[in-house]
Order: structure tokens, then sequence, then C-alpha cells
């Protein structure tokens, strides 16, 4: 359900620029999701279909780059993709980490016409 | 001739925005304002209802109760015990954004409170993205669920200023390692306050009321 809010700001968003940007129309958008922020592609691009007609950006591809998550050990330095059901590191086990990617929830750019 | 434009916005920057505002009118009143998560059943409203009869006399509170259907069920259980509450219906919504927020405020006397507590859809996917404006974001765990949430879930770990986890007293009869889910928890989000407690027995609700009042005081003098 969610996905319907979501793709509704990335409609607002793209909309804003395009028309900074003295656009006709737009082409195609680049979103960049990582895997901790819970959106569904499919569900993203269902919605988009609905709420993009009749503005400048109908029929605009969606591309969605997906960022896994990965995470940095903060005793041996060393980065890792974390295991479902376990966050700690691979290498010497330390429980001292940070996230390095897989936050990320932004539209990074457009094409426009 | 087709041109690329960079944009590099957050898609919910919209709604931040009016989260901000809404930081911004509750710290103008000086009221402090608790968003609380939790997936459904995992004990929101009966938290609420044990933290209002114990702080009734010392604080002055209000409730917004997030729903996703008209059931006034939880608000009238907080209207009788004599406090403000309000009640958004998401309808249907899976989680409270910065706008209901921002329209309850206007249903409320913000300058006769100090404390206001937001229970948020139950849900523990979507509110995590979803700022409110709230100073203090809250999540409510309990043991039931299972103590592999912070690993199937991290982003609403990673995001809440303190944890709750309830329902203690079923912990000699689930297979729940509290070691195995706060290991997870601190790595998500290192030196997070967190309650174990019981709102059926009372056990443990203490340290969540003294940092409830905590969090007030530092706002404005009780």
């Amino acid at each position: 359900m969610h996905e319907l809010s979501v793709t509704e700001n990335i409609l607002a968003i793209a909309l804003k620029h395009a028309e900074k940007a003295r656009a006709q129309r737009v082409t195609d958008l680049y979103l960049v999701i990582g895997q901790m922020a819970s959106i569904v592609d499919d569900s993203v691009q269902f919605y988009w279909d609905i709420i993009s007609a009749g503005t400048p950006a109908e029929g605009a591809r969606l591309h969605f780059q997906r960022v896994p998550t990965e995470l940095q050990c903060l005793n041996c330095n060393r980065r890792y993709a974390p295991a479902d059901d376990d966050f700690a590191c691979p290498d010497c086990r330390s429980q001292q980490i940070r996230v390095v990617a897989g936050e990320e929830f932004y539209l990074d750019a457009i094409e426009i016409e | 001739m087709s041109q690329r434009v960079t944009v590099v916005e957050n898609i919910l920057n919209a709604n931040d925005q009016i989260a901000e505002q809404n930081m911004a009118q509750l710290e103008a009143s000086g009221v402090t304002a608790v968003n609380l998560m939790a997936s459904p059943g995992a004990g929101k409203t009966s938290l609420i209802l044990s933290t209002v009869d114990r702080l009734v006399r010392r604080l002055r509170l209000g409730v917004v109760e997030g729903d996703t259907a008209p059931v006034t069920i939880d608000s009238e259980r907080v209207l009788a015990k004599g406090i403000p509450a309000v009640q958004i219906n998401t309808g249907g919504g899976c989680h409270l954004d910065a706008v209901m927020l921002q329209s309850a405020l206007t249903q409320l006397d913000l300058d006769q409170l100090d404390l206001l507590i937001v229970e948020n859809v139950g849900n523990l996917v979507c509110p995590a993205n979803f700022r409110l404006g709230a100073q203090r974001n809250v999540l409510i765990a309990s043991v039931p669920e299972g103590d592999d949430k912070p690993y199937k879930y991290p982003g609403m770990y990673r995001g809440v200023d303190a944890l709750v986890i309830n329902k203690i007293d079923l912990l000699p009869y689930t297979p729940f390692d509290m070691d195995y889910f706060c290991r997870g928890v601190e790595m998500l989000n290192p030196g997070l306050a967190t309650f174990p407690l019981s709102c059926r027995t009372g056990e443990g609700l203490d340290d969540w009321i003294d940092w409830l009042v905590e969090q007030v005081r530092a706002r404005r003098r009780v």
C-alpha cells in the first residue's frame, strides 16, 4: 500500500524538475533504492502506469537501481553483505558495524525532451 | 532531443518537509511527541493505557490514534481516561504520514500539553519511511513475534530512539532468545535505549516511564 504514496512522490518530484527545465515530456526516471528501503519495484510500476497517465511523464520508463545492503566491520574494516539472520563480521565476528549501503531512497535523474 | 537532468532528491522529501514543520510547531508549544510504532498486536494501545495511568497526574497528556478503519475502540479507551485523544483514520493506508499528523495537531490545544503520544498504524515496514515530526520515534517489539525481527526489518530498528520489548511475562513459554534479539538490535542501532517490560504485569514499566519523563523534562520543566 505505501508504494502508492511513494509513487505519487516520485511523480511530483519528476514533474517539478521537468517543469524547471521547461521540458515537454519526461521519458525516463532513474531511481536508486536500497535493499533496506522495502519498496517493491513491480508495485511502483503498477501505480506509475495509472497515476502518470495524462501528465507529461505518461509512459516514462522507470529504471530501478537496487543497492544491496553492505556493512563494514569497525574492527577489521572488512566490507560484506550480511547473512539474513546474522549481521556480525564473517571474518572476525565483531558486532561493531556500520551500514555502508542499502538505505538509499532517491530519484537520481530524469531524462526529458 | 533527449536530455538528462540530475535530480538527486529523496523520494519522501515532501513528507520530510511537513514533518519538519510539525516538529517546529511542537517545539514552539513545548510539547514532546512520541511516535509509537509496532506490528499489530504488539501492545501499542496497552502501553499507551499503562503509560497514561502512570503519568496522568504528573504530565498533561494527549494521544493521537492512527487506525486503518473508522473504528473508535482505541480512542474511546483513551478518552475514558479523561485525556484528549484525536483519531486519524487512514482509510486502509498502512502508515501515518506527516500531513495526517499536521491535521491532527490542529485539533489539539498544544499549549495545554506536555507529552503527545502518537499511535502509528500496526506495521513494521512503512512507518519507518514516513517521518511524522515527532521528536522521538519508539518501536514496540513483543516476545511472541519472535527474536528474528531486527534481522527481518532492519529499516525499522535503524530509525528509532528507543525500543520497548513488551510481553516479557511470556518469555518462559516461548523460544525467544533475548541475546540473539538484542545482538541484532545493538548492531543496527548501537546503544539504543531498550525497555523490556510487561504491560500485563507492570514489570519494567517504571524505567520506560522515567525515560519518557526525561524526554519531556529536556523540553519543559515538570
